[in-house]
């Protein structure tokens, strides 16, 4: 088996793996730094993100009002050290972007413009009209290519974390291209695999997020965090589920029931005079009881509410929202400039995530997360919309540098020893291809883990459902070593992949549910219709997830308070 | 049929080389829905018909570049090709003027060295302080290589482009195009640098005008304009260096 020796691997291509590696490179241009990703760096979904980054820029705003917002948006969830510490790095971070050359919307005087996004006090969203990962991925990965230090690993798939004498030493991973098991030896790994919504059956993520970070941590032992929380993007078109931004809303946009009220101004929703630039999980809400109380909309796929933009005009939509026109027209057939888009809300994004500290690290020695598979805890238990790309580069950075600085001090690593474990995990791994003999199919199982998914972990929950969804995910978990796999070629096996994939949704979508039926309370995006208020007496505490192959086990993580104390959360 | 769907043949490309010599092409029946994009059938196909055909796909929304491919000989965007556009047949093949991997996945190692040959970053005398906040660049300015700033990477340009056809050698339009934006914004002072590449052999000046590239892109970032706009600049600039302070070639 084929060893690559560095000092620093970094798996994942994405905002948070990319900016880790240029952190890494450019504090010391002799690191050797591996970068894997299962995909081309610029297919990672960051790609994806339309809306924009927050960081204070103007005057009327301050470090402050910024860490109050995202505090308060995270229903007192969030660690407030990291939150303070992330404020104050952000107007940095999206200054050297723009230094590298990301090409930041701007003011009539030159200076980057802002743009306002749910829950937040003003306007400090930067943008690049709406494809703002897009140009901040592909900025990062232009700029990456300069560094002679970072090796590029494309295409590769991160099969297991390599333990030696309790702490990470490598990365197991297989080589699409050609079907190799390969190892990555290192003494410092960095996960920065993205989000994991593919657990659910209508989401704004790609097919690439799998969650493969969070599963490998966990099953090396390193608890997930926060689980519980997923969030709802209320305004995802229905059937594929593909998003339009809150950019559209923080343009001026409004949402409108069937009978074309603004609900959101017109019925108490807890929004208060932010209306349609209320947080994410109670505007979710809001659509979803607007639906039930008959006022939505029916549709081939199911039932939606309506975004309408048309009182913005064509020319801004042209100029700020040019990517919503074209999304709208292509994926639902509809001209935002003409008619309001149909939208209902839509798995977007992880709360939760491997559980680290302020550095990215985890318990175990050599392993650092960030980005969204990562819970440093600054969103809680709600994300503001516009703090995730941002996060992932004030956090990539950071724990770019630590995990780098514990490679210098942690020395080398045992190659006999990492070869061996690899050799014990070739079976497991080439074994899958292949193997005909099999009662289901990938498709057939992921499709009854999505529903289930979908069933118990919605917008809204109650024990009952949860408990099914429990139970139903542990009864189908059987079924993973049934899958029939019909591609036996070596090259390019894209099914042992998925099916890779799917076990790794198993795990993440285990601790979800898991997580959500122990928090007995309704705290930001877990609302739940059997405990609908906050309960800080019993539940101010972030909740952990170990594995374990009976049945996982539950711990709880204090939340670091700060200058900001829990208080009702209206606006 | 009664959910709305209309049975599609699809002809897709096979190709593994470990077991064959050429590609060959199978036939599947797909019952298509009405919004139905391309890559929705080879899916389809993935998921419920043949779990061995290989592609390469993930955000489907047109901006992960990752599911170019030849439909019916053209080279498309699967995931926002609509099928409506298409007859009862539809043959779905690998991006042309590629090394194929397998099945419908392209070999893009070739293009990843072109694309880091033309230095796509900001490229300053003195690299400019964070202490020293944004620079100002105007909307005027940001106007002025924002299209070619577009490109998602999906290949299809390399796919239409007659020159990379007969001499995979070339540059070819996306790289070109991104070089190109580099030196037309208003940060960046690598432009003599690029140019310097550009005047080389088997760039800029092996395109031969047809305009393929810019019809075929999906996000219309229109590289044939980015290739005459950069000929013209490096001549220009290399005329320039002449007058200044003689001709400063490599
Ligand atoms: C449609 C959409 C719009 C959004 N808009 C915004 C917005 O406007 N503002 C905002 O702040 N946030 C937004 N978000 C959220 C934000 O984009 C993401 O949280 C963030 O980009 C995640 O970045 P990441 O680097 O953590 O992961 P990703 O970009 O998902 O990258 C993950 C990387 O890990 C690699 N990888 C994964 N598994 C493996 C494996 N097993 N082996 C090897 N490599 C692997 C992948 O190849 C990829 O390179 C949006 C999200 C979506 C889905």
């Amino acid at each position: 088996m084929e060893i690559f020796r560095h000092d620093l691997v970094v798996v994942g291509g994405g905002g948070a793996g990319l900016r880790a590696a240029i952190a890494a490179a450019e504090s010391d241009p002799a690191a050797r730094i591996a970068l894997v990703s299962k995909v081309y760096p610029m297919r990672s979904h960051t790609v994806s993100a339309e809306g924009g980054a927050a960081a204070v820029a103007r005057p009327d705003d301050s470090f402050e009002q910024h860490a109050y917002d995202t505090v308060k948006g995270s229903d007192f969830l969030a660690d407030q050290d990291v939150v303070e510490y992330f404020v104050h790095e952000a107007p940095g971070e999206l200054t050297r972007l723009e230094h590298w050359g990301c090409p930041w919307s701007r003011n009539e005087d030159g200076t980057v413009a802002t743009r306002a996004f749910g829950g937040m006090a003003t306007k400090r969203t930067w943008f690049a009209a709406d494809k703002v990962g897009f140009h901040m991925l592909h900025t990062l990965f232009q700029h990456s290519l300069r560094f002679e230090g970072i090796v590029r690993y494309d295409e590769y798939f991160a099969v297991k974390l390599l333990v030696e004498e309790g702490r990470v030493q490598g990365v197991l991973a297989l080589d699409v291209r050609t079907g190799e098991l390969v190892v990555f030896a290192a003494p410092s790994t960095l996960l920065c695999t993205g989000g994991a919504g593919k657990a659910f059956p209508f989401t704004t993520n790609g097919n690439i997020k799998t969650g493969d970070g969070m599963a490998l941590a966990y099953r090396a032992g390193v608890p997930l965090k926060d689980m519980e929380f997923v969030q709802y993007h209320p305004t995802g078109l229905p059937g594929t589920g593909i998003l339009i931004t809150e950019a559209a809303r923080g343009e001026g946009g409004y949402l409108r029931n069937a009978d074309g009220e603004r609900f959101l101004v017109t019925r108490d929703y807890g929004v208060g005079t932010k209306a349609e630039l209320g947080p994410r999980d109670m505007i979710s809400r809001a659509i979803i009881l607007e639906i039930e109380a008959g006022r939505g909309v029916q549709g081939e796929d199911g039932e939606y509410v309506l975004l309408d933009l048309t009182h913005l005009g064509e020319e801004k939509i042209n100029t700020r929202l040019p990517f919503v026109r074209e999304l709208a027209l292509t994926y639902a057939g509809v001209d935002p400039v003409r008619e309001p888009i149909p939208i209902r809300p839509v798995v977007h994004y992880m709360m939760g995530g491997i559980d680290v500290n302020i550095d990215g690290a985890t318990d175990l020695p050599g392993l650092y997360a960030a980005g969204e598979a990562a819970c440093v805890s600054l969103n809680g238990a709600n994300r503001l919309g516009s703090n995730s790309l941002t996060e992932c580069m004030v956090f990539g950075a950071r724990s770019g540098l630590a995990a780098l600085r514990f490679a210098r001090e942690a020395g080398g690593v045992d190659e006999a020893r990492l070869r061996a474990r690899a050799e014990e995990s070739r079976e497991g791994v080439e074994s899958r291809r292949g193997r005909k003999a099999g009662t289901v199919r990938i498709s057939e199982l992921r499709r009854r883990l999505n529903a289930t998914m979908e069933k118990g972990c919605g917008v809204y929950r109650d024990e009952e459902r949860m408990q099914e969804t429990v139970a139903t995910i542990a009864e189908l978990r059987p079924l993973l070593s049934e899958i029939a796999l019909e591609d036996d070629s070596r090259v390019f096996n894209t099914e042992v992949v998925a099916a890779l994939e799917l076990e790794n949704l198993f795990d993440v979508a285990e601790a979800v549910a898991g997580a959500a039926l122990a928090r007995k309370e309704s705290r930001g995006a877990h609302a739940r219709r059997d405990y609908p208020n906050r309960d800080d007496q019993n539940y101010l505490h972030h909740s952990l997830v170990y594995h374990d192959p009976s049945r996982p086990r539950l711990a709880t993580k204090p939340v670091a308070l700060g200058r900001f104390q829990p208080e009702e959360r209206k606006y | 049929m009664a959910d709305g769907s209309k049975t599609k043949t699809f002809i897709v490309t096979r190709f593994d080389p470990d077991r064959h010599e050429a590609p060959t092409t199978e036939t599947y029946e797909v019952p298509v829905r009405e919004r139905w994009k391309v890559l929705d059938a080879l899916n389809y196909i993935k998921d419920e018909l043949d779990p061995t055909l290989s592609h390469r796909w993930s955000c489907r929304m047109a901006v992960c570049g990752s599911c170019g491919m030849n439909v019916n000989g053209e080279p498309k965007l699967t995931c926002k090709t609509s099928l409506a556009e298409y007859g009862d047949t539809v043959r779905v093949e690998p991006l042309a003027n590629f090394p194929v991997v397998r099945d419908l996945v392209v070999e893009l190692d070739g293009f990843m060295d072109k694309f880091r040959a033309v230095k796509p970053w900001i490229i300053k005398a003195k690299e400019r302080a964070v202490e020293e906040g944004p620079h100002r660049q105007s909307p005027e300015e940001l106007e002025v290589f924002r299209q070619f700033s577009m490109c998602i990477n999906c290949m299809l340009c390399y796919a239409a482009c007659p020159v990379v056809a007969n001499e995979p050698e070339f540059l070819g339009p996306a790289a070109i195009a991104l070089g190109h934006r580099y030196n037309e914004d208003s940060r960046d002072e690598g432009a003599r640098e690029r140019n310097r590449i550009f005047r080389g052999e088997g760039t800029i000046f092996s395109c031969s005008y047809a305009n393929e590239c810019s019809e075929v892109c999906p996000k219309h970032v229109d590289p044939a304009a980015a290739i005459n706009q950069a000929k013209f600049r490096a001549v220009l600039d290399w005329a320039a260096s002449f007058v200044t302070s003689g001709p400063r070639e490599e």
